[in-house]
């Protein structure tokens, strides 16, 4: 019993707003995909035939942030990078989501130096970690999902009306 | 004759005891010259037409920590006349840290001595243009000296605003 089967018939279903706009969310997350550094080589390879992010509906990887849901930040992230990635962040249209990929990004990872931000959760607030270095494509795709479930969640009037606190911050 | 003798003999026929020291691991040529005659030594390396390194590979420097002159400065030349590499260092008397600097010689030097700076402190002088080169501007430590501490120093590098 498809959906498909009920169009034939001029059928109609009953669902609610949040559901649909929920489910209409998590389908199309549109990926920023902030490749800084190896990280990065892995988020194409989940985007190519093998992996094939577009059954996720995240295959439009939108390289203006103002077309992006989601933040992927895949790689280390220096003091000076941090500015950058904030400010795309800042550029993002809510509801957004950041997925921090592989261990540079969670914590730092290798890099205990004094250039590297230890996780990028100081300044950025992180949905989903992912682990690895990098992390495989499945591994990526994984995150995603679990982006899903948490988007699958909200409400339609969840993003209403809120105030732009980032607008402030970049007028400064 | 040699590399090692040819570079030398021609060095100390002109400078004498600026040539403080040389030394040749595996046929790694180093000299050691007087902070103060680096540039005229470097200037003849370049010029003189048996010689001609006209290459500055590289420009770093070297902390030893405790010891009184503290910082050498090291700079890899090379000549495609004779195929060779040749790594001279200067131990830098000043306090703080200052050479004169060899833009004049070659035009490679001035990015390779705002690293240097950058990462040691060391005043090039003369430089056109000494900002850092890797760490952000306003940042007041450096960063390959022996007393700065590997995971840094907390505050001294800002992070972005949160906006939540």
């Amino acid at each position: 019993m498809g959906l498909e089967a009920k169009l034939t018939q001029d059928g109609f279903i009953t669902t609610t707003i949040d559901a649909v706009v929920g489910w209409a969310r998590k389908s199309s997350v549109w990926p920023m995909p902030m490749g800084i550094s190896c990280c990065a080589i892995e988020m194409i390879a989940a985007a190519d035939p093998k992996y094939d992010i577009a059954r996720f509906g995240s295959e439009v990887m939108r390289f203006t942030p103002r077309q992006c849901d989601l933040m992927i930040v895949a790689g280390t992230v220096t003091f000076k990078m941090a500015q950058v990635v904030r400010r795309i962040y800042d550029q993002m249209p809510d509801p957004k989501w950041v997925i921090a990929m592989g261990a540079c990004t969670s914590s730092g990872g290798m890099y205990r130096s004094y250039n590297v931000v230890q996780g990028i959760d100081q300044f950025l607030p992180v949905d989903v970690y992912t682990a690895g270095c990098p992390p495989r494509p499945e591994n990526l795709l994984n995150a995603l999902m679990t982006i899903q479930e948490k988007i699958g969640k909200t409400r339609a009037r969840d993003f209403q009306n809120r105030s732009l606190k980032e607008l402030e911050l970049l007028q400064k | 004759m040699n590399l090692k003798e040819l570079i030398t003999d021609k060095v100390i026929e002109k400078f004498g005891t600026a040539l403080e020291e040389v030394s040749d691991f595996r046929d790694d040529i180093c000299l050691t010259v007087s902070s103060d005659q680096i540039v005229a030594i470097g200037k003849f390396l370049k010029d003189d037409s048996d010689l001609q390194f006209i290459t500055c590979k590289d420009i770093t420097a070297i902390d030893w920590g405790t010891r009184k002159k503290r910082f050498t400065a090291v700079y890899h030349i090379y000549s495609f006349k004779l195929n060779c590499t040749l790594r001279i260092k200067a131990n830098i008397d000043a306090d703080p840290p200052a050479i004169e600097t060899v833009t004049s010689v070659w035009r490679s030097a001035d990015w390779y001595e705002r690293e240097t700076f950058d990462m040691y402190g060391i005043k090039f002088t003369n430089h056109p243009d000494l900002r850092r080169m890797y760490m952000p501007e306003g940042f007041e430590h450096h960063p390959l000296r022996k007393d700065f501490p590997v995971i840094g120093i907390p505050g001294s590098l800002p992070l972005p605003h949160q906006a939540e």
